[in-house]
């Protein structure tokens, strides 16, 4: 297309500021919940996220060391130190030394104190006070700045929710079972389509194409009317509640999307190399294994990332089938909810958590992001 | 030993479909027998059904002697060339080779030891490492030839080998597999193909398929010199031949027709009896043999509607009867300038001249 | 035990179990029921083929019809009758129906998912038109495309989580923290909005989030179909003089309606089964009930598996027709 004579250079300008926009539109919102995994709880109420990044000015009331860290020197009592407590990277740029009158000085002026003690703070938060008789009182003299702070993050929150083993709504145990949930949820069902895709596809029999039509009519039932009879057939087993449950419903409500994915993908395989292994001598099992599963392997990465993504996400199963009253068994999904509820102004504890679960499925997507594409072209398309 | 024998064989698919019947062919150790015939003749399906890749609707299937209709293709000992090469992709061309002798479980000794072997035959050796996607057309042909001879079967079974690969390609492997099958003589081989050249040049003998049956099955130059009917005489040679109605005269050893259109008399050697005195048959002549005749002796009169010179031969189209019809078309020697609507006589060597009445050769009565 | 060995175990129980049974199941069929030695090898080969198909689809059909095909059917019977104490049932016709229809949460929740039926397909889907044709037309296209794909990966709880920080509401003395009543307030909004209260804006801003999670589906499914119509019948529209807005429009558009018809019936069936952005976000509080979290309070909260079973029945009879068309085709496509 850019090779045609004559496009206009302004609708080129439009698309990529269009696009642009868009992107950013969608990615704000995540990008607003990342960085405010890694503010403080004080920053998270106090400004808004977008604000983070740039340094902000804030009005803060510090102390000097109290009265009992004095030493005299020259005959003068002096007391000397910083602000912060350390040297920091802010900037002052007004100071007071009363609350009424937070913005008397400027760094370098020495303000005068009763008892003719005088006190000069440095734009950096250095201070030094000095007075000709001992300074009396319990605590530091209150000084009130106004400062600018550089951006700042903290690692914090996820210490908390991840490492902390006194936290009981952590995440780290709700990770496990998540993973629990998750493995199995997607390597079952991708195997048991993967042979029933086999004998959709290649094997002779009565009754194929009836169950062919089936599996598509599954497709889209929802999974909403599973729940309450099969809450009642697993209680009626004897299986009740607990990763089995779960595993067996994730497997049924994969199924017809795996069995339909990966039959139409084996379909496409060449007849000729499935009957040269015939004749070769391997039979059906050993076809399946030596020959269809090799070469079918992306519509099976595919669909793997579809049910990974799926399970890890999954709130509903895990609510019916999976997690008891004992709530030893809770996923991430679960715990945030439970998080909304209880803890819904605390949003660095929000924030982090949530983030902790996304982060994998984040992560797979971006390394598998090819074969997801396929998996739904595949899908849909035909 | 391996003889194949099939008796009243017939194909039938779900709802009827009938593509062969009364197939009845007896082939013998080391011949390469070809089948040929126009597409969906059903030349296909009858080596598929060898091959075990096909049921066998009735009849019989035997190798050596032993029913082989129930017998999955793995027990069967052949081993299949298909048009695709069906190669495995994601496996090396070693590996391709070893599939079969790793399922019947033979010692990896014997695996590489047969692998070099047929390697150095087919100059595969530096390829041995490589999967099919690195290698040529030609180069995944003979892969998949060599994955056959590896297996040392009884029978070898080839699907249309050559026609995925180019004209050069294709005369190339044609004489690679012809040099391959003098140099293994005991082996049997059936070929499948609609390339009448590959047929008439790798075949001892030539299996035409018609119709849901076999049309003639004999050696190229049977096939060539007395077809049995008028679908073989057609099928084989390119122009196909010239059939031209006419009627009997006089019989004998020698026979007269008089040709319907054209209006000429002629000799042909064919022996006919006497009660087929006036009987309608076709005149068959191949556009090789026609010759412009001068003398009173010709086959046909006609004018030269088209006349195309190809520098070794000249071929010439005669008049038509009427759109529909096919023109009679002679071949020429050489060189003929200046024929172009011209009216010509033309005949043929009696010894060239075959007869058919309903279809059927009476070179065979 | 550390949480993540007994996840191992249990993983490697459940993932061995499954193999287990395909490599044995076919040993004991080559080796003893149908051996393929002996005098009857060639029958017992054909007839072990004859049984094989069946068990490889065993347990696929097996999982299939104990969940997904016996549920329809228990459904429907359940939402035709009434539990009684002491675990029996009695048959009750239409009854759970009748007073189903009579609730107002029930009402609210059916209008509330026929909005969200036209808004989140279409605007989801064309958003993915709109980044489809745009991010076709750029060098950066791909990074493009993966970055508003990527709330496809996102759990609907995350995203509802992403969701309430954008919706956040502060006193109106701080400052504040949710993106959109900053916005509202910059653009001279004179007090910030607790969003999630306000009828009927919740429900659109809770769509929102599915359409923020759908659309990049809409775009790679489209982008594929845009990049598969033949570039001749572009190049003969803009020698025929169409502008770049007539050639979408008018040659673009109607050769992928086909797609479009996909996408958006694959995003309706997504709807019809939302459930999770409401329980996390609102919980159908405020008037922004759906038929799915309905039917979760019905059946886990009120207990009441009949009209909760009669719910299920409603999302099911909203999805047939999608049901029995895809049917259609495919058994057209096997012909």
């Amino acid at each position: 297309m850019s090779a045609i004579v004559g496009t206009k250079s302004s609708l080129t300008w439009a698309v990529h500021l269009s696009l642009v926009a868009m992107v950013v539109l969608w990615l704000f919102p995540t990008v607003g919940l990342l960085v405010s995994s890694f503010r403080t709880t004080d920053q998270i109420s106090t400004s808004g996220w977008w604000n983070s990044l740039s340094s902000s000015e804030q009005n803060l009331t510090l102390r000097t060391d109290a009265p009992d860290t004095q030493i005299e020197k020259d005959g003068l009592f002096i007391i000397e130190g910083n602000l912060f407590g350390e040297a920091s990277d802010a900037d002052i740029s007004v100071w007071g030394t009363s609350s009424r009158s937070i913005d008397d000085y400027t760094p370098g002026d020495v303000a005068e104190l009763k008892n003719g003690t005088t006190v000069t703070v440095a734009a950096n938060g250095d201070y030094l006070m000095q007075s000709e008789v001992p300074m009396d009182g319990r605590r530091g003299q209150r000084v009130f700045v106004t400062a600018q702070t550089p951006p700042e993050f903290t690692l914090d929150n996820y210490r908390n929710v991840l490492l902390d083993k006194n936290n009981r709504q952590g995440m780290t145990k709700a990770f496990f079972n998540t993973l629990t949930v998750t493995i199995p949820a997607t390597v079952i069902p991708v195997l048991v389509a993967a042979f029933a895709a086999y004998a959709l596809a290649w094997m002779d029999f009565p009754g194929r194409a009836l169950l062919v039509a089936a599996v598509v009519g599954l497709l889209v039932v929802p999974l909403q009317l599973a729940l309450i009879p099969l809450l009642k057939l697993h209680n009626e087993i004897g299986i009740g509640k607990g990763y089995l449950g779960a595993w067996l419903a994730h497997t049924g409500f994969g199924l017809p999307l795996a069995i339909y994915l990966l039959r139409n993908y084996m379909v496409g395989l060449p007849r000729d190399i499935i009957e040269n292994a015939k004749v070769d001598g391997a039979t059906d099992f050993q076809i399946f294994v030596k020959i269809i599963l090799p070469l079918s392997f992306p519509a099976l990465a595919s669909f793997a990332i579809f049910q990974f993504l799926w399970t890890w996400n999954d709130l509903l199963v895990a609510l019916v089938f999976l997690i008891d009253s004992s709530g030893e068994t809770t996923v991430m999904t679960k715990q945030i909810v439970e998080l909304l509820g209880t803890r819904g102004g605390n949003w660095e504890i929000l924030a982090t958590s949530a983030f902790v679960s996304i982060a994998v499925p984040l992560g797979v997507f971006f390394a598998m992001q090819r074969y997801l594409v396929r998996g739904l072209l595949a899908g849909s398309v035909k | 030993m391996t003889n194949l024998t099939l008796t009243n064989v017939e194909k039938t698919y779900p709802g009827n479909i009938n593509v062969l019947n009364n197939i009845n062919l007896d082939i013998k150790t080391g011949e390469l027998i070809v089948f040929v015939g126009p597409s969906g003749c059903g030349k296909s399906t009858l080596l598929r059904m060898i091959a075990g890749l096909e049921t066998i609707t009735d009849g019989e299937f035997t190798i050596d002697g032993a029913r082989m209709n129930e017998m999955p293709p793995a027990q069967r000992g052949v081993a299949m060339v298909f048009q695709s090469y069906a190669l495995y992709p994601h496996m090396t061309v070693r590996d391709n080779m070893a599939f079969a002798l790793k399922i019947a479980k033979k010692s990896q000794a014997d695996i590489d030891a047969a692998i070099d072997k047929v390697a150095d035959k087919l100059q595969l050796t530096e390829y041995l490492d490589r999967l099919p996607k690195a290698l040529s057309g030609g180069q995944r042909q003979r892969v998949a030839i060599g994955r056959s001879i590896v297996r040392d079967p009884k029978v070898y079974l080839f699907d249309e080998p050559l026609s995925n690969l180019d004209a050069a390609l294709r005369v190339a492997t044609r004489i690679e597999i012809a040099q391959l099958k003098e140099s293994m003589p005991q082996s049997t081989m059936v070929y499948v193909t609609h390339d009448q050249v590959e047929a008439m040049t790798l075949a001892t003998r030539i299996v035409v398929l018609a119709n849901k049956g076999i049309a003639q099955v004999g050696s190229p130059l049977e096939l060539y010199e007395t077809p049995e009917n008028e679908f073989v005489a057609q099928f084989i040679g390119s122009p196909a031949m010239n059939l031209l109605p006419g009627k009997i005269v006089d019989t004998g050893d020698t026979t007269r027709i008089s040709v319907t259109n054209g209006g000429g008399v002629i000799n042909s050697s064919v022996a006919t009896r006497e009660d087929m005195k006036g009987a309608a048959v076709n005149v068959g002549i191949r556009p090789e043999h026609m010759v412009p005749e001068t003398s009173e002796n010709y086959a046909f009169e006609s004018t030269v509607e088209i006349s195309e010179a190809l520098g070794e031969v000249t071929q010439l189209y005669f008049e038509r009867q009427d759109a529909d019809s096919s023109p009679v078309i002679a071949k020429l020697q050489g060189i003929h300038r200046n024929v172009r609507n011209k009216s010509m006589r033309m005949s043929a060597d009696p010894s060239k001249i075959h007869l058919f009445a309903d279809g059927k050769s009476l070179h065979y009565q | 035990m550390h949480p993540a060995f007994q996840a191992i175990l249990t993983i490697i129980i459940g993932v061995g179990g499954c193999v287990g049974y395909f490599y044995f199941s076919n040993q004991f069929l080559d080796k003893v029921v149908f051996p393929s030695r002996g005098p009857n090898a060639g029958r017992n080969i054909t007839r072990a083929n004859m049984v094989r198909p069946w068990l490889f689809l065993f347990p696929a059909l097996a999982a299939l019809s104990i969940y997904l095909a016996y549920p329809v059917v228990e459904t429907l019977r359940l939402s035709l009758t009434e539990r009684l104490p002491g675990n029996r049932s009695q048959f009750v016709g239409f009854a759970n129906y009748q007073q189903m229809l009579s609730e107002a949460k029930f009402k609210e929740a059916l209008l509330n998912n026929l909005l969200w039926l036209v808004v989140v397909p279409a605007f989801s889907t064309a958003f993915g038109l709109l980044a489809a044709q745009l991010s076709d037309r750029v060098r950066w296209g791909n990074i493009a495309k993966s970055l508003i794909f990527m709330p496809m990966a996102i759990s609907f709880v995350g995203a509802a989580v992403i969701w309430k920080l954008v919706y956040d509401t502060r006193p109106i003395d701080q400052e504040q923290i949710g993106a959109l009543n900053a916005l509202y307030l910059f653009f001279g909004g004179d007090a910030p909005v607790t969003w999630m209260t306000q009828i009927p804006w919740n429900s659109f801003l809770l769509m929102a989030v599915l359409v923020w999670i759908q659309t990049g589906f809409a775009m790679v499914i489209l982008s594929a179909a845009l990049r598969g119509i033949p570039e001749e019948t572009i190049e003969a529209a803009i020698v025929d003089g169409a502008n770049p807005f007539q050639v979408f429009f008018k040659i673009k558009v109607p050769q992928i309606m086909s797609t479009i018809v996909v996408v958006w019936t694959t995003i309706t069936i997504v709807v019809l089964k939302v459930f999770d952005i409401v329980f996390a976000m609102t919980n159908g509080q405020w008037e922004t009930q759906v038929l799915a979290n309905y039917m979760y309070d019905k059946l886990f909260r009120a207990n009441d598996w009949g009209v909760g079973s009669a719910s299920a029945m409603v999302i099911m009879l909203l999805v047939s027709p999608i049901l029995i068309w895809n049917v259609y085709n495919a058994r057209k496509e096997m012909q």
